[in-house]
């Protein structure tokens, strides 16, 4: 394997491992809002070092360009579905578990 | 082998949030998970891109992205006022 | 101007999608570009907030102080997720804004969701309900670094 290539598998492994990581924050984590921190680590970090492994592979070609799109895509579109949720949740009265009572009480 | 241990990982990523999917216990969980499940099928289509070198994969994981908020916001829009078809009447009055 | 240069950004995403260079697809794309811009000039659309081009300048600026933001409370957090004993300490925080523009509002309320660790919950018009993992990240939240920044980003143009 090149140099580029053995770079570009790592940073794919260590995106693969943030997803990981994220997913099983998912599991994890007491309550809906803390898993939604959970899964904002999948959609950045992890897709993020995803993506640019993805990029170094390819090289200046246009799969790098939509690539870049697709990363864009990620960045504009995810926080904005991870606000609906969290509003949605907030205003169906989803009442989250604070600081004092982290037992985990599942409703 | 360059992609073997993130496809491994993605694969094990989309189990988890499987997982999170089928236990719940809220609506919102659900659809966070399946909000993730999308992104992290995404990364996987551009991954299968490279490995069987067959540039449609990227395209498949834009229009998958797209679909993903779209479907995410309808679904809570769904669930909020039981009808996909009016416009929401909380956001307009809070934002100007 | 605002219209021709969305209609530029349209053709070079086209071209960019569609990565053949033939006569007749580049007639095509361009058409179509030109077709999508009278269509949103009709619904009114094209303006500072459907087309920000105005804000590519600070937005350069901006992205990398963001980015490099995302990576340090990403990795923050996910230490958290594989720490044994799971060391939360969520938090409702009430964090105050100071632009002066709905669009500053967004990109300010969609930064700090994007951020791991805290989710903007209710954006307001002077005041953002967070959630935030832990209480330092709240109270990082509440220096306002971000907040001048971001409102240096939609001042700066």
């Amino acid at each position: 394997m090149t140099p580029v290539e053995i770079l570009a598998m790592v940073l794919l492994a260590l995106g693969g491992l943030f997803c990981v990581i994220g997913a099983v924050g998912l599991l994890r984590m007491p309550d809906f809002y803390t898993r939604m921190h959970a899964a904002s680590v999948i959609e950045t970090l992890g897709a993020g070092l995803v993506i640019a492994g993805l990029m170094l592979l390819a090289g200046l070609t246009l799969a790098t360009a939509k690539l870049a799109i697709l990363g864009l895509l990620i960045f504009f579109a995810s926080p904005t579905a991870t606000h609906a949720l969290a509003k949605a949740a907030h205003e169906r009265g989803i009442v989250p578990v604070l600081e004092g009572d982290a037992s985990g009480d599942e409703k | 082998m360059i992609y073997a241990p993130a496809i491994v990982a993605l694969l094990v990523t989309l189990a988890l949030a499987l997982v999170r999917a089928f236990l719940g216990p809220t609506l919102f969980d659900r659809a966070l998970a399946v909000n993730a499940i999308g992104t992290v099928a995404m990364l996987l289509l551009a991954v299968l891109e490279f490995l069987t070198g067959r540039p449609e994969y990227t395209d498949l994981a834009l229009v998958y992205g797209l679909l993903n908020v779209v479907g995410t916001i309808a679904v809570l829009k769904f669930f909020r006022l039981g009808d996909l078809g009016h416009a929401s009447p909380v956001d307009d009055e809070e934002m100007r | 101007m605002r219209k021709v240069s969305a209609a530029v950004s349209l053709f070079v995403f086209w071209v960019l999608l569609s990565g053949y260079f033939t006569p007749f697809l580049l007639t095509a794309g361009a058409l179509s570009a030109i077709a999508v811009v009278a269509v949103a000039r009709r619904l009114e659309v094209v303006d500072p907030e459907g087309h920000p081009v105005d804000f590519s300048g600070s937005a350069l600026r901006y992205w990398p102080w963001l980015g490099v933001e995302i990576v340090k409370s990403a990795w923050d957090v996910s230490k958290i997720i594989v720490h044994p004993k799971l060391p939360i300490s969520p938090a409702l925080v009430r964090v105050k804004n100071t632009q002066v523009s709905a669009l500053g509002r967004v990109v300010y309320a969609n930064s700090i969701t994007l951020t791991p660790g805290t989710v903007t919950i209710v954006a307001g018009r002077d005041e953002f309900l967070v959630h935030a993992l832990t209480r330092a990240g709240a109270e990082s939240l509440a220096e306002g670094d971000m907040d001048r920044r971001v409102t240096r980003f939609e001042g700066a143009q």
